[in-house]
């Protein structure tokens, strides 16, 4: 926030100026409400990550709520299966949704194809409901009561596969990541498309002259030319998952039932520190957990900001 | 020939490939729309059928728009998401303008400082989020959220707002300086207007995550009188699992206006993605 009298363009000539106050006051207001809503609790959980209560008193206690959060039996297990799912969450993302997204957008660019406006605006339409929509619709139709999952596995002659996947242990999980996937799978899209769009014509018809076209034309050309994008929608995808609640919460619950399965830190972080049913709310435990997830971001955002995209730039234009 | 009927081949495929997600992504709420408007035998019964005059049924929509207290949540969440895109374009395009515009110590980390929230959910601090709206007996207020979401789409609303202010002509500017205007009627009278299609594109990427979350309307303003729609109806369909009329028809009331607002506007949202706004 500092205002030293300074040029004020890189064309006009040098004067010294006095205080230039609508620069603070241009710049006052957002920089208020962003700090003192965002930066500075966000610097609070850190610090009352390192805080607990101690007979009715807060106490600096070091790291001891992180060594409570990964040993204590009373923790860790729910900590530890949390942090698995959540990562089993991001995993089925990357493996279905970015490459799906990676086709539709490789299919939809193809030129002269008609009905695209029509197909794009179909498949991003899920991405604007809301996860309370989207969580209930999806419970209703893949739920045994209602049998419009057996009776579409039919129509396919698939209707022994069918189970309440939503129920079971073993596939809730997996069953709430692809309802995620059918959600957000316009995002990849639609950013792998913008990227497809930026390629320079020059570059294609060189490729076509060299005879490059088709398949080896999209793997050899146009896939490392897509490669920052990719880079992008990686990082929005970790970075949207390791943050994620309200699907599950809608899906599942709070408790992110059957037994936990489906629960990730998201869940993990609404139970601890608002309390649920006979849980009471613990500020410094919900603080030690977003903190763990702060941590994972960070370092995510890190490795992409520093490591990816620096290797990608030379395949720029 | 036969490169012609390979490549026909290609494009049926394609096609059929599309058709086929196309369908995976709109069924979902098509079966929803449907069903919300038959009887209760018929939605069990034949779930694919379309509503015939002799299963046709509004009953789940009397029975939601006659207890829940809808019009009450569709106001909060309108006022919301009002508010806070009015106070997120404001600030965010002022702030833009003074990094984009201006030379001044600090500038670089200023925009470094603003872009954090980029990439950093603001759902990471809420502990302290509930604790100082608690202290300042903001909780249970609309203001609360307004607060929240405009703290939480500045950053990236002053990301593009700044890299379209960029391209505003400095001699039009320059212009104005010469002719007298404040600096303030330089940016309300002739940049604002200038970058109105880039306020669009915030508008529309800051409505979407605010109209939809849930997270802080659960944990900062879950009364009866603050309760937001996407809240309202979270709670409200807990409460009917059994009446399969009711959820359906308070699927279809919500799903509603998200519908309308995208049929109109979809032409404009995709633009503002594809037209490298966001690269």
């Amino acid at each position: 926030m500092s205002n030293t009298p300074s040029t004020h363009d890189a064309t006009g000539p040098v004067i010294k100026r006095p205080t230039r106050w609508h620069i603070v006051v241009f710049l006052l207001p957002a920089f208020i409400v962003y700090s003192a809503v965002m930066i500075l609790p966000l610097v609070e959980t850190l610090r009352l990550s390192l805080f607990n209560t101690v007979d009715g008193q807060s106490t600096f206690v070091g790291l001891g709520n992180f060594k409570v959060l990964f040993g204590d039996e009373r923790w860790a297990h729910d900590f530890w299966n949390a942090l698995k799912n959540n990562f089993i969450f991001f995993v089925i993302h990357m493996l279905v949704q970015n490459p799906m997204g990676v086709a539709l957008a490789a299919m939809l660019s193809l030129p002269k194809l008609r009905f695209a406006s029509f197909y794009r605006t179909a498949i991003f339409l899920p991405t604007l409901l809301s996860f309370v929509i989207v969580g209930f619709i999806w419970k209703l139709i893949l739920s045994p009561i209602w049998g419009v999952s057996p009776f579409l596995l039919d129509v396919v002659g698939l209707k022994s596969l069918f189970s309440p996947w939503l129920g079971k242990p073993g596939s809730a999980l997996i069953a709430v990541s692809l309802i995620s996937v059918w959600q957000y799978v316009g995002i990849p899209m639609m950013l792998i498309y913008a990227a497809l769009l930026n390629i320079p014509e020059e570059v294609i018809e060189a490729a076509e002259c060299d005879g490059v076209t088709g398949w080896s034309q999209f793997w050899k050309i146009k896939l490392p030319l897509i490669l920052p994008a990719i880079g992008i929608i990686s990082i929005l995808t970790f970075v949207g998952n390791f943050n994620a609640f309200d699907l599950i919460y809608t899906v599942q619950g709070a408790l992110a039932g059957p037994d936990g399965s489906t629960d990730i830190l998201g869940t993990l972080l609404y139970r601890t520190f608002f309390g649920f049913q006979l849980q009471l709310g613990d500020r410094s435990m919900g603080a030690t957990i977003a903190t763990v997830m702060f941590l994972i971001i960070l370092a995510g955002v890190s490795l992409y900001l520093f490591v990816i995209q620096r290797r990608m730039r030379r395949y720029q234009f | 020939m036969s490169k012609a009927r390979a490549s026909l081949t290609r494009t049926s495929l394609v096609h059929l490939a599309l058709i086929s997600y196309a369908i995976i992504s709109v069924f979902p709420v098509f079966l929803t729309l449907i069903n919300s408007m038959k009887d209760r035998n018929a939605i069990f019964r034949n779930p694919m059928q379309l509503p015939s005059p002799k299963t046709f049924d509004l009953v789940g929509y009397y029975t939601v728009l006659g207890q829940g207290d809808f019009a009450t949540y569709f106001q909060n969440s309108f006022i919301v998401t009002v508010a806070s895109i009015a106070l997120v374009l404001l600030f965010g395009a002022m702030a833009a303008f003074a990094l984009s515009e201006y030379r001044f110590r600090g500038n670089t980390l200023m925009g470094l400082y603003l872009a954090i929230g980029i990439m950093i959910p603001i759902r990471l601090g809420t502990v302290a989020i509930l604790q100082g709206m608690v202290a300042t007996g903001l909780v249970n207020t609309l203001t609360a959220l307004v607060l929240v979401y405009t703290a939480q789409g500045i950053p990236l609303a002053v990301f593009i707002l700044s890299e379209f202010m960029r391209t505003v002509s400095d001699d039009l500017k320059n212009a104005g300086r010469i002719d007298g205007l404040s600096e303030y009627a330089i940016f309300f009278r002739l940049v604002l207007p200038l970058v109105r299609p880039a306020m669009a594109t915030v508008a529309v990427f800051t409505m979407i995550p605010i109209w939809n979350d849930l997270w802080f309307p659960l944990i900062l303003a879950p009364s009866e009188a603050t309760k937001t729609v996407t809240l309202g109806s979270q709670i409200f369909i807990g409460q009917f699992v059994t009446n399969w009329n009711a959820v359906l028809a308070a699927l279809s009331l919500a799903i509603f206006p998200v519908l309308v607002l995208y049929l109109v506007f979809s032409r404009q949202l995709i633009r503002g993605i594809t037209s490298g706004a966001v690269k």
